[in-house]
């Protein structure tokens, strides 16, 4: 139109595309082996109320504001709330997953060191929202 | 062609008259009285976020009614505003008509933005801009929260009468002699974005009548306890808001491919580029919208399908940020105040895309969702390429709507504390994002790094205050008392280079 090639402009669309196929299958294949849950993981229910956290474990122990867990072991958390949605956040280890009433989402971890933990919650859910937090105590294995 | 300083008329002549550009000084006006409001908001966020614990803002539910106001503020009572100000100026004159198609419906268009903004502000929500249910539905005090959803509901019926206009306008009272290839691009870009609007904005409409009777208690369909699902109004929200991003930054985009070229003195790199990004942009940016939603507990399957329509929504965008530099190649620049502002415009404008590529990919999501990289993240889009490539745009219009010029030293000053603070707040709110900070927060633990990066970013929030404040000062008195403009060539480009539209525009 201008008298000018467009070819730069193929090329650098070409190499756009290129990049972004190469982030997709990237995340794509972490993804996939990020969301296979190991089969010993251990079922801790999570779940979200306006303003704290329950852990229940399966031996029936419960802890408000505070989950236990031990160094080493695979935990599969099934995640859930009673009133409004939360969103489950333990950052330090990557797990993030909405609270969502009706609904149970799962998601697992495994701390590998012992140690302490900020869990938060990071969807608004009110007046309180900004200090539903808890602890994740990493203990060593017995 | 020149406002109203030259030949003054009575006020209530301007405001119930239907002319384009009239209107569009309405607009225009209410998006900036709009724009001081929210970003006065916004300092207060800023401030109060300055060191851990309460400081200035009392309690947290205040807290939460000003964050929810002002993004609400911002999107709805500024950016879309200012967009149909440049649009009603600009587009009849691109298509060489006398006015919009229908000027009657474009002043109620208008007319219905006042009293949702008062609605809006009166009432002062606190369910964030998302409203999100079930907290929506069963905890959000009222009659705030039935206020906010009546303010939506009309803006939401204001921006389609608007897209209706726009589409009209450009479609069938273009100049015979102008085929649509010839269409100026920002006109096109108000092509692409009214047709968005109107194929997504509906689906929002329905999502808000339903939240409202869900509040009422006449139905459930978000409110888990009788058996609703509040994903449903995720899906039904983003359903509009993905594409209504793009309804946000694309006029943004037009207007930069009016400065650049102009102030690079050489006709745009490829025009036909420009045009099917913005029309690939407008199709593809539907096939994204659940990208907001991966931590909602989405299927592996669903993430991956969304995630290959996020990042095919990419290139289209390359496509602007090649076609700006392409276009500057070789040209020669001038470097006045609009200019600066529109190429500060694309470095942001870039910057956000590529934060975005981060987000889509899903395991990183994970890192940086519903923490405040996000707050950076879009603030990087909305104020680094929307708020840059629209003020960009009113120091350009600047002397066509006033006859006069503003202060080109005020203006360069304004450009250079806005970036700075702009890069200072939302750069620093990416890697505070990553330290883990969640969004929406009246408080936060008092761990050193957050209260490192909290103040970098509100020192930056301040700096940008202060170059606001001369920017509205020089509006004023750049308005009232600046030198006339030399309307055939207010910059020194060459004449050839100002305004073409109006000269071939006989009804002007």
């Amino acid at each position: 139109m201008s008298g000018h090639s467009n070819m730069p402009e193929w090329v650098y669309i070409g190499v756009v595309v290129a990049l972004l196929c190469w982030v997709g299958a990237e995340a794509w294949n972490v993804e996939r082996i990020v969301e296979h849950i190991p089969e010993d993981a251990e079922l801790i229910k999570v779940t979200g109320q306006q303003w704290f956290w329950t852990f229940e474990h399966e031996d029936g122990t419960k802890r408000i504001g505070e989950m236990r867990v031990e160094a080493g072991k695979a935990y599969r958390l099934e995640i859930t709330s009673k009133d409004v949605i939360h969103s489950f956040n333990i950052h330090d280890y990557v797990v993030l997953l909405d609270a969502v009433p009706g609904r149970v989402n799962t998601v697992w971890f495994a701390p590998m060191e012992a140690g302490e933990h900020d869990i938060q919650c990071r969807e608004y859910c009110g007046l309180i929202h900004y200090n539903m937090r808890g602890k994740l105590i990493v203990e060593e294995a017995a | 062609m020149v406002m109203e300083l030259a030949r003054p008329r009575p006020i209530w002549q301007i405001m119930f008259s239907t002319h384009h550009t009239d209107v569009g000084l309405l607009y225009l006006i209410t998006s900036l009285a709009f724009m001081f409001m929210g970003g006065a908001l916004a300092l207060s966020i800023r401030a109060e976020l300055f060191f851990p614990g309460a400081q200035i803002i009392g309690d947290a539910m205040t807290f939460n009614r000003i964050f929810t106001v002002h993004g609400t503020t911002l999107i709805f009572l500024f950016i879309l505003p200012f967009a149909s100000a440049v649009g009603n100026y600009f587009v009849p004159i691109m298509v060489r008509y006398k006015d919009m198609a229908y000027p009657k419906l474009n002043a109620i268009a208008f007319w219905m933005i006042p009293p949702a903004g008062a609605l809006i502000w009166l009432g002062f929500a606190d369910f964030t801009w998302y409203a999100t249910p079930p907290y929506s539905v069963i905890s959000a005090p009222g009659p705030a929260a039935d206020m906010w959803i009546f303010g939506l509901k009309i803006l939401g019926v204001s921006s389609i009468l608007g897209a209706i206009n726009f589409i009209v306008t450009i479609l069938k009272c273009k100049h015979p002699d102008m085929p649509i290839s010839r269409v100026p691009l920002l006109a096109w870009s108000f092509l692409s974005s009214s047709l968005i609007v109107l194929v997504a904005l509906p689906t929002f409409a329905a999502a808000l009548l339903m939240l409202l009777t869900d509040r009422l208690g006449a139905s459930g369909f978000f409110n888990p306890a009788v058996g609703g699902d509040p994903i449903a109004y995720a899906h039904l929200f983003w359903f509009t808001f993905h594409p209504e991003v793009y309804v946000l930054v694309i006029p943004a985009i037009g207007m930069m491919y009016e400065i650049i070229p102009r102030f690079s003195r050489k006709p745009i790199f490829s025009a036909s580029s420009g045009i099917a990004a913005f029309v690939l942009l407008s199709i593809v940016g539907f096939a994204s919208w659940a990208h907001h939603m991966y931590a909602t507990g989405m299927s592996f399957t669903e993430k991956t399908v969304f995630m290959v329509g996020t990042l095919a929504a990419v290139p289209a965008s390359a496509m602007h940020v090649f076609n700006f530099l392409a276009t500057m190649w070789g040209g020669r620049i001038r470097f006045s105040t609009p200019m600066l502002w529109a190429i500060g415009g694309i470095a942001l404008f870039f910057s956000a895309g590529a934060g975005g590529v981060v987000n889509s990919a899903m395991p990183l999501d994970f890192v940086t969702h519903d923490s405040y990289w996000v707050v950076g993240h879009f603030h990087l889009f909305v104020m680094g390429t929307i708020l840059f490539g629209s003020v960009g745009y009113l120091y350009y219009m600047f002397p066509y709507v006033t006859g006069r010029m503003y202060n080109e030293r005020m203006g360069n000053i304004h450009f250079v504390l806005s970036f700075v603070g702009t890069v200072m707040v939302f750069f620093t709110q990416h890697v505070l994002g990553l330290f883990g900070m969640p969004r929406r927060v009246y408080d936060y633990p008092p761990i050193p790094e957050w209260i490192a990066m909290n103040q970098i970013a509100s020192v930056g929030a301040m700096i940008i205050g202060v170059s606001m404040v001369i920017f509205l000062a020089n509006m004023l008195h750049s308005t009232a008392r600046g030198r006339p403009a030399d309307l055939d060539d207010p910059w020194g480009l060459g004449a050839k280079y100002y305004y073409p539209y109006e000269r071939k525009n006989p009804q002007h």
